[in-house]
């Protein structure tokens, strides 16, 4: 391998610079690696395939995934099939912002400086907090890092946790949980949202915060306002995980009492790419915004008094604060946070309605069209937005309905009782705009065909 | 002079002007959206019983009203005013800001990709099980491990990921270990990643060769060693000649070796930190496997560990069944949980496997001598000017220092801030911390010897206008949209989101 076209190295170049430096051959360069770790020979890795076989082969893989341009996907759990308007990858596509680092040279970048400080002002309007992040890997480890935050800043060391979050956020938040030192405790849900009494008996002076979801994993709406009162009557934090684009409809958690909003942005205009990247974010207090994670844009002036925006506040950071830093966090998701910002934008105040309204009918039309189902209904009856728990007959193999579905062009919804045994066979289903009355209807109709 | 990116070509002049912000070009009742009609029956009635008013939002969200051209202009203004890899030569040290490629991104936005969902039937997304575990395997082999998780969505989140699963296995044999030493010239990261995992940092200062010191080394290892962290070759752009003792002296203490893979680029096909006597590495594929930036993210953070950190790796793993079709594998009952939801940042990992791919492992290697040789010629051509701390070979990276310069009043920031007018990015200043007025090149194997002689003669043009008129240093620089900025103002009195509502 001499030549390849991201190397511009001639022959020519490699001598004159290796006489530049004195060295007669590459492997002088090395001559600081001891023998006994060089590596010999070649390494058991994939070989090299040229752009035209590349493609070919990339195309053969992405082929053997099922996408949801060719499948009506009724899927969600935390991750959802809404129409990304085709702006959005128009605008990451330019290489300006993606071809960049972390902006620590304000001048050149004030582009992307600007487009995170548009970020920060989206989310805290949508959540109605006073201060955002930039944002975090995804909305996860954004509960968790909330967790961490809550614990530091009451400095008590347990947190309750509602059982309604998603699943695989509340195995990150007990990994970092873990590694902290705080204790993690589950309340349970009755009729599908956190059963507040049960709530109110598990919270105490030690509680550093409660954190739930809403709308919850399984689509219903918490009471977020009277977990709010139980957990600041014992002065706890209450941290909030929130669907953003739900937000268009429902009240945002800083006027239900939350003291740290986070959630995940995927929602707003970021395809799925089997779960990732995605974009956390973090919303917070003002009273907790010298504690928050990750990187801040703040707004200033110039020697001219121009406004021009930079990194700020960064004395809570690992690069300044390396082991009493606020988190471990370097990097963010600023790519997937632009998207998000797009799409808002695109959206505006009326489209964010809007597209709530379609999610809202849809998603009910859709519950009582399934509901209607000989020996089907819904699994609870709580409010909710645009996912429901829908209970099938009892013994239902919901794995094996999934891959009927599947020949039928739909992706059918989450296995509920894969993590929640209790309730038997449930499946949640999520409907957004993108579905259609005709998908609503033949879905359903395979479902009864299928039972 | 570089005129690749002249920003006081008149085309560029609008970039020089306020950019209004989206909210700021706000009209009533403009749109930018386009949504179906709603084609489910429904009545009035209907709707007010679904959700209790107290649940409803209560003043809609000050959203900007804007049209779809509005938006395109404000965001390719944005642009604009931003400077990425294509846009320049970007010689950020550890940051390995190579030439992102362009079939990277093409390739991860098929919808096979980029439009499947982690919950999908395991049949109906054998590809990306496919890729991921093929992956798997490639990383296991370039870096000299037995097993890898893609899970990691960062270098930081990597590095947290390895201190929990060394956790975890001493727990188990019943040790208490309470300290992760580094040396101080780690990334901040390593440090803050040791709190987070529940360790207490001890930092060692390195030799005058710029190397760990042994003898500190052995001082400070104990009973209560968790890990040793290390990046190697360090950021100081050294390779530490005595790995394979300082391996011994940790192992002998009964602590384990971390890689901080951020350097790699020096050392594809070369050396392997499974070799060197490492038991855990995480690499960032944002640097060494060409995955773009994005302005401060995504990135992803793979994790390698030995046969003995197997049981503790983060679920879940890819694994290939005996029928040739892929699956994700139960986790073990001793892993340290879940560190991010779904399977990674799989459209990154797309990418790098794409990466991977253009090259094969002797294209790999070729990467590692190529960069490595730009490091040592621009050093070559540097140090009569700069001062160069520690004599090469350096390896991907080297640092100088702008104390030299301190006699007219100049400092490495104003070195820094100069080099904005001739069109280049920067190095990484300030770091590391052990060498004063830092100056941390890493030019990557992607840029030309044109490109790197052009950045050099700045560079020495530079140093000799701070002798000869250090005021233009200071007022430095003169054609970016923006002049300094007052940070400490911005700290002092944040300002931060433009509080529409």
């Amino acid at each position: 391998m001499k030549k390849h076209r991201y190397i511009p190295m001639t022959q020519q170049n490699e001598r004159d610079m290796l006489a530049a430096v004195g060295a007669e051959s590459i492997e002088d360069l090395f001559v600081d690696i001891p023998k006994n770790v060089r590596y010999e020979g070649t390494l058991p890795m994939s070989s090299a395939l040229d752009e035209a076989g590349l493609l070919r082969h990339m195309t053969r893989l992405a082929g053997k995934n099922a996408d949801s341009d060719r499948y009506a996907s009724f899927l969600g759990a935390g991750l959802y099939d809404h129409q990304v308007p085709v702006v959005i990858n128009h605008v990451i596509s330019r290489s300006e912002f993606y071809t960049a680092y972390t902006p620590y040279q304000p001048e050149v970048s004030q582009g992307e400086l600007q487009a995170i400080f548009e970020f920060q002002s989206y989310i805290c309007e949508l959540t109605g907090m006073e201060v955002a992040n930039a944002s975090m890997y995804d909305g996860a480890t954004a509960m968790a890092e909330a967790a961490s935050l809550a614990s530091a800043a009451t400095r008590r060391k347990k947190i309750v946790i509602a059982s309604t979050v998603h699943p695989e956020t509340r195995e990150v938040v007990r990994t970092y949980a873990y590694g902290l030192g705080i204790e993690v405790i589950e309340v349970g849900f009755d009729n599908g949202v956190t059963d507040l009494g049960k709530l109110e008996s598990l919270i105490d002076g030690d509680t550093a915060a409660v954190l739930v979801q809403s709308p919850n994993f399984f689509g219903a709406v918490e009471n977020v306002r009277a977990i709010s009162d139980l957990v600041h009557a014992q002065k706890g934090l209450l941290v909030v995980g929130a669907n953003p684009l739900s937000l268009g409809l429902l009240e945002a958690p800083g006027k239900l009492g939350a003291d740290i909003t986070v959630g995940d942005a995927q929602p707003l205009g970021i395809s799925g790419s089997f779960g990732g990247p995605t974009c956390g974010y973090f919303a917070v207090s003002k009273a907790l915004m010298r504690k928050i994670p990750g990187r801040i844009v703040g707004q200033t002036t110039d020697k001219n008094g121009k406004r021009g925006f930079v990194l700020t506040l960064q004395a809570r950071e690992q690069h300044i604060r390396r082991d009493k830093a606020t988190s471990n966090i370097c990097s963010n998701q600023a790519l997937l946070a632009l998207s998000a910002s797009v799409y808002l934008s695109i959206m505006g105040r009326q489209g964010l309605i809007d597209v709530c309204d379609l999610n809202l009918k849809k998603a009910h039309y859709a519950a009582k069209q399934l509901s209607g189902i000989q020996g089907v209904e819904l699994a609870f009856s709580s409010p909710f937005f645009n996912e429901f728990a829908l209970k099938l007959p009892e013994g239902t193999d919901i794995n094996v309905l999934s891959e009927k579905l599947l020949e039928e062009g739909f992706i059918g919804g989450y296995n509920l009782s894969r993590e929640y045994p209790e309730l038997g066979s449930v499946m949640l289903i999520a409907v957004t705009e993108k579905r259609s009355k005709e998908d609503i209807d033949r879905f359903a109709e395979i479902l009864e065909g299928s039972l | 002079m570089n005129t690749s990116l002249d920003l006081t070509a008149p085309t560029l002049v609008d970039a020089k002007e306020d950019c209004a912000l989206i909210f700021e070009l706000s009209q009533p009742g403009r749109v930018a959206y386009s949504l179906p009609e709603c084609d489910v029956p429904t009545t009035e009635d209907e709707v007010s019983s679904w959700l209790p008013d107290e649940f409803k939002r209560s003043d809609a969200a000050a959203l900007p009203e804007v049209s779809e051209v509005d938006v395109i202009r404000h965001y390719t203004g944005l642009s604009r005013r931003n400077f990425g890899v294509d846009n320049g030569f970007y010689p950020l040290g550890s940051c390995t800001m190579k030439y992102n490629p362009k079939i990277n991104e093409d390739v991860a936005r098929y919808a096979g990709f980029a439009k499947i969902h982690p919950y999908q039937p395991v049949s109906s997304v054998q590809g990306a099980l496919e890729l991921m575990h093929t992956l798997q395997t490639d990383l296991a082999a370039l870096t000299g491990m037995d097993a890898v998780t893609l899970q990691p969505a960062a270098g930081a989140h990597g590095e947290w990921a390895g201190l929990m699963m060394i956790r975890s296995y001493h727990e188990a044999r019943g040790e208490k270990r309470t300290k992760v030493i580094v040396p101080d010239s780690s990334h901040g990261t390593n440090p803050a990643s040791a709190t987070v995992a529940g360790f207490e940092t001890v930092t060692i200062p390195s030799n005058a060769k710029g190397m760990v010191d042994l003898d500190l080394l052995r001082a400070a290892v104990g009973s209560d060693t968790a890990a040793l962290m290390l990046t190697n070759p360090s950021t100081l752009g050294l390779f530490e000649e005595q790995i394979v003792e300082i391996a011994e002296i940790v192992h002998e203490a009964g602590g384990l070796l971390y890689y901080d893979g951020a350097n790699s680029n020096a050392i594809m096909g070369i050396t392997r930190p499974g070799d060197m006597g490492f038991d855990v590495v995480h690499l960032n594929l944002h640097k060494t496997m060409s995955t773009p930036h994005g302005g401060g993210g995504p990135g992803a953070g793979p994790v390698g560990v030995k046969s003995i950190l197997i049981p503790y790796l983060p679920a879940p793993i890819i694994e290939k069944l005996e029928n040739g079709s892929y699956d994700f594998a139960a986790a073990s009952p001793h892993s340290i949980g879940r560190v991010k939801a779904f399977y990674g940042n799989f459209g990154i990992l797309v990418r790098a496997y794409t990466y991977i791919r253009t090259y094969g492992p002797d294209g790999l290697r070729r990467v590692s001598e190529c960069a490595v040789l730009n490091a040592n010629y621009m050093m070559a051509r540097l140090k009569d000017y700069y001062e160069v701390p520690f004599a090469g070979p350096c390896k991907h990276e080297f640092v100088m220092s702008g104390s030299g310069l301190k006699k007219y009043g100049v400092r490495t920031l104003d070195v820094a801030k100069r080099l904005l007018d001739f069109g280049y990015h920067p190095p990484t200043i300030y770091f590391p911390l052990n060498v004063e007025e830092c100056i941390m090149i890493e030019p990557t194997e992607t840029e030309s010897k044109e490109t790197l002689d052009g950045f050099i003669d700045t560079m020495i043009r530079i140093a000799k206008e701070a002798e000869e008129d250090p005021e233009l240093l200071l007022n430095a620089p003169y054609t970016t949209p923006v002049t300094r900025l007052d940070e400490t103002n911005a700290a002092r009195k944040p300002v931060l989101n433009c509080a529409c509502s």
